[in-house]
Formats: C-alpha cells, sequence, structure tokens
C-alpha cells in the first residue's frame, strides 16, 4: 500500500475536530467526509488525495465513539493512520468497520516522517519503506484477531 | 480475578481469563440514541447492500434506544433521525424506546441508571463513550462505535481484550465543597487523557463507599477522558438501595476475590482533595479553582450526564439560594425524572429566582451540537467532561471543567470561583 503523508505534529488529536459535533447527524458518507479535520486543519480536504496516509503523534481519536471520525477520514482518501497510539473507540472502528489501517508507529518514525513523504506500507513485513528519504521503519505486528479481521475485511466478513 | 475479569470471565463461558485474552462475550444489554442509532441503521443498510438479509435482531428485549443528542429536533436532519430511529424500533421489536416529549426521557447515560436499565454483574455496551458511566452500577459497561454495535445487535456478542485494571483507592470523606467531579479531573490531571487507555478504572476504599451512587456515577463517567474502556466499582448497600427504589431487586452481582490483581493501584486523600478546573483544551489541563480567579467568564453550563444529576442540581441550588447569577447560566438536567424532582424540591424555582434559564434534558450543547452552543473567543464554566477545540461551539470557544459547585459559584461572580470564597 503506497501513499504520501499529511502530517500532523501533534498528540491527542481527538475525534471533536477530526468531525465536530455538529456533523454527527450526518450519516451520509461522503457528506462526512467533506468535514474531515474541520476543526484542526480547513485545508485538509483541498490537500488530501486518494490514498494518502496520515502521520500523528500519541493517542490519536481520543473522545467520543463516533465512527463518524474514522469514516470522515476514509471517505476523504485516507487509507491509513500512522499514529505513536491509538484511543481504543476509535481503533477498533477503524478495523471492525474496515475504514481503514490504524498502524502504530515508534517516536523515531514519528519524528522522521515529513509532510509530503511517499511510503509504503507492508503489513506482511511488518514495515515501513520511506520512498523519499530511502528509509525502512519497523511496526509492531497487529494482534492476532485484529490481523485476521483485517485481513477478512471488516467484522461481519470476519468468522470467530 | 476482579470484578472486571469475573464479569468477563462469565459472559465469555470460561472460568477463568487474564488481562491481554482476546474474549468473544455475551452482551446483557445494548443501547442505541439518536446518532449512534441512525450510524447503525447505516450499517444495516450497507450490509443490506451486500446481500444480508436481515429480518429480525438478536434480542430485542435486551436493547434500549434513547433521544438525546440533538432533542429537540435542531434541524430538519435531525428530525429525520428521530423518524429513522422511530421506526427502525417499530420494526425490530423494540419496546424500551424512551422519546422526547412522551414521559420519562433523557441523557441515555442517565436513563441508565435513573430508569435502572442496566445491573449489577452484566455486561453492557452501548454506541457512546461515556456509556462507561453506568459501571458504577458493578457491571462491565464500555463504549463501541456504530458497526460494533450493529454486530452486537444481530449477533449478542463482541469482542474485547480483557483490561488491565488501575484501581483508585480513596481514602476518607471528601470536604463538603469538594465533589466527585474535583476528584476525577485530579485523576485525569495525574495520570492524563490516555493514562488509562485500554485499561479499566475502578473506584474504591472509604471515600467511595461514603460517596452517594450518583456522585460515584461522575467519576466512572470520566474514566472515558483519561482513555478507558471501561469505569467500575464495586456493588454495596448504596448500590442496592438505589436499585431497591426503583423497584429492582434481582441480580447478580460480581465481587473481586480477595487476591485479585490490579496493574496498579493509586492513593488518594480525600481531605487533601481541592476544587479542580481542567482548563482549555484537555480534561487532563489541571488546576485547582483558586488559583483561576481571575478568568472571566461568559456563561454556565449545567447539564449534561456527568454534571445534571439530582445531586448536582441540588449543589447548583445551594450555591445560588438567594443569590443572581452574574453571566448567562443554562441548567438542563438530565431526565425528566430529574427535572420533576427538581421542581418538586423547590430547586428550579431557586434557579429561576437566581436569573437562570432551565431547559429541557439534551446532549445538545455539551456536544456543541444546538441549544446554546458558543460565539467565538467565549468563555464557558461547565459541568460537562470534555473542552477539546470546538467541543462546545466555535473552535476559538474555551470551556473550563468544573464541579457543579464551581460553576455555580462562578455563575455568581461572573469569574472562576472556588465555593468556599463566594460572599
Amino acid at each position: 500500500m503506497k501513499g504520501s503523508v499529511i502530517k500532523y505534529q501533534k498528540d491527542n488529536i481527538d475525534t471533536d475536530v477530526i468531525l465536530p459535533g455538529p456533523y454527527l447527524k450526518i450519516h451520509d458518507y461522503n457528506e462526512l467526509a467533506k468535514h474531515a479535520m474541520e476543526g484542526l486543519d480547513k485545508d485538509f480536504h483541498k490537500k488530501v488525495k486518494p490514498g494518502d496516509f496520515i502521520v500523528a503523534g500519541k493517542n490519536f481519536g481520543c473522545g467520543s465513539s463516533r465512527e463518524h471520525a474514522p469514516i470522515a477520514l476514509s471517505y476523504s482518501g485516507i487509507k491509513a493512520v500512522l499514529a505513536i497510539s491509538f484511543a481504543r473507540i476509535f481503533y477498533r472502528n477503524a478495523v471492525d468497520g474496515a475504514f481503514l489501517l490504524p498502524i502504530e508507529i515508534d517516536e523515531n518514525a514519528y519524528s522522521d516522517i515529513s509532510e509530503g513523504d511517499l511510503l509504503e506500507i507492508d503489513t506482511k513485513k511488518n514495515e515501513i519503506q520511506n520512498i523519499t528519504k530511502n528509509k525502512i521503519y519497523k511496526i509492531k505486528p497487529f494482534p492476532e484477531l485484529i490481523g485476521k479481521i483485517i485481513e477478512a475485511g471488516g467484522l461481519f466478513n470476519y468468522k470467530p | 480475578m476482579n470484578i472486571t475479569e469475573k464479569i468477563l470471565a462469565r459472559a465469555s463461558g470460561k472460568s477463568t481469563v487474564s488481562p491481554g485474552d482476546v474474549v468473544f462475550v455475551s452482551v446483557d444489554k445494548v443501547m442505541i440514541h439518536d446518532v449512534s442509532g441512525p450510524g447503525v441503521i447505516a450499517v444495516f443498510e450497507k450490509l443490506k447492500k451486500a446481500g444480508m438479509k436481515i429480518d429480525h435482531i438478536w434480542d430485542p428485549q435486551k436493547v434500549w434506544v434513547t433521544e438525546d443528542h440533538f432533542v429537540p429536533a435542531a434541524d430538519k436532519v435531525s428530525a429525520q433521525n428521530v423518524v429513522l430511529l422511530t421506526n427502525f424500533t417499530k420494526q425490530f421489536g423494540i419496546t424500551k424506546h424512551f422519546k422526547y416529549g412522551m414521559g420519562q426521557y433523557g441523557i441515555c447515560h442517565t436513563l441508565s441508571h435513573e430508569e435502572a436499565m442496566v445491573l449489577p454483574g452484566e455486561v453492557y455496551v452501548g454506541g457512546d463513550s461515556h456509556t462507561n458511566t453506568t459501571g458504577a452500577m458493578g457491571a462491565f459497561a464500555a463504549g463501541l462505535g456504530h458497526t460494533d454495535v450493529a454486530y452486537v445487535l444481530l449477533n449478542g456478542k463482541i469482542w474485547f481484550k480483557v483490561p488491565e485494571t488501575l484501581y483508585f483507592k480513596i481514602n476518607g470523606t471528601l470536604p463538603s465543597h469538594v465533589m466527585a467531579k474535583d476528584l476525577i479531573l485530579k485523576i485525569i490531571g495525574d495520570i492524563g487523557t490516555d493514562g488509562a487507555a485500554y485499561k479499566t478504572m475502578q473506584f474504591g476504599g472509604s471515600g467511595i463507599s461514603e460517596m452517594s451512587v450518583e456522585e460515584r456515577l461522575t467519576l466512572t463517567n470520566m474514566t472515558t477522558e483519561a482513555g478507558a474502556k471501561s469505569g467500575i466499582i464495586e456493588p454495596d448497600q448504596k448500590t442496592r438501595d438505589y436499585l431497591a427504589e426503583r423497584g429492582v431487586t434481582k441480580y447478580n452481582e460480581v465481587h473481586g476475590d480477595p487476591d485479585a490483581r490490579y496493574e496498579k493501584i493509586f492513593e488518594y486523600e480525600a481531605s487533601e482533595l481541592e476544587p479542580t478546573v481542567a482548563k482549555p483544551f484537555s480534561p487532563e489541563n489541571i488546576s485547582v479553582a483558586r488559583d483561576l480567579s481571575s478568568v472571566e467568564l461568559d456563561k454556565a453550563y449545567i447539564g449534561s450526564c456527568t454534571g445534571a444529576k439530582l445531586e448536582d442540581l441540588r449543589a447548583v441550588a445551594k450555591i445560588l439560594k438567594g443569590r443572581q447569577v452574574k453571566i448567562r447560566t443554562e441548567v438542563l438536567p438530565a431526565a425528566i425524572s430529574i427535572f420533576k424532582k427538581a421542581m418538586d424540591e423547590g430547586l428550579l424555582k431557586i434557579f429561576m429566582d437566581a436569573g437562570v434559564v432551565v431547559g429541557p434534558p439534551t446532549c445538545g450543547a455539551c456536544c456543541g451540537a444546538h441549544m446554546g452552543v458558543l460565539a467565538k473567543d467565549e468563555v464557558c464554566v461547565s459541568t460537562t467532561n470534555r473542552n477539546f477545540p470546538g467541543r462546545m461551539g466555535h473552535v476559538e470557544s474555551k470551556t473550563y471543567l468544573a464541579s457543579p459547585l464551581v460553576a455555580a459559584a462562578s455563575a455568581v461572580t461572573g469569574k472562576i470561583t472556588d465555593p468556599r470564597d463566594l460572599k
């Protein structure tokens, strides 16, 4: 999976900025996408391209249980969020709904990756290749069940 | 095993579980509201488009529904969502639907205890992050997204990783000017907004035994703000009395074993706690109220599942009795039953005599959706649970999270005020 990076040098990016409260009444996924990241970056919808990745710090997606958050990012074109850690509900919403890949990266990769870098994520080898910078970062493998749900294409396609 | 592990072991049909185990658990109760309900309906539609036949759900008796976020209908879209939700409950035979304007209704997490919807020992999931609240009744209670709730509605089960438990032991009785809100803000300030990520926060000790059920609910409510999967308190006589007052006496209490394991134990001396406020823009950004006495305010908000229970309103009334508010102040009881009790006790008269506007139960302004959102640069003291940028309105508005006592004292002075300093 190849894509370029939109980077937010920030911890605790919460669901209130990923998809602000007033839009919770919306359940049209393409409509939600228009408001993705509106509370943090008004230009997000202008710069995002299909296949892009978001890179951020600790506790990405903290706050509410709104599935609108991964939906809005996914329907904006975001294929993966690379963060040092994730808030639990955002993480399971992303995986169970098969909206995007939540990938845990280490501090070193976080500080090394820049806005616009072209990355290739390989979840089989558990590594990210930074094509722009010609570097490899190791990523933590998914826990067993998470890996199986991702492979199945979401919780509803997974057979326990 | 501790209480959480024992509940999850029982619900997954295992004799024992340990933190880190991934288990599919049978769910006892599930809640959806006017935001997560339409979200779940959208998932159902997606599944049907993909060829799945959905003509019934797992158990309509175990599902309950609230209208709270966008009621009274904020606009045409919100009104339509309530219609969608109503059609859904009719189609699938869900009878426990608390409808706005038809007797009891209110904020989902408030109804969960006020109506005894969730009982000790149960596994309860809800389509809302503050589902954790109800763990104060001795249940495992956790929030989920739409896909997961849809999965529960169709299968009656969901996966959980058995969490590690952080144990917060509170010694002694809280001073009269200190509320559970001050304690939980202090804890979040100490451990941070990801301090309990993926974990359970359990509260115990003499401070909890002494604490009322409603105050306990404030603690578990805001475990969400520390990133916790759930918050929990072992049931005791106060829990039993609370449920008995609501006509419920039969349930299977679960208690931790004497050798229960906790990842870490934190101790707090109740007598050392002070009125505490979380400054913008994070619940972990705390300060004692007295250090913020120069912060000028535009509004005081007393509402939400966190801060508009009956005892919260009583605390506000204690301050406002015979006084006038200096800034615009709103009190929105968290459920109609609480609204009525507040009326019967004369609290609403105290509020209105003080110049406060009293409104219907809604999540509206707490999540910045409607019913009194903040303008650019406006500053609010609020009994709610979050103060992220834009949470209660404009992205450049500011919210200070505080106890009902602090919020009321601040309403009187127009600045953040420790209730002890009110003349």
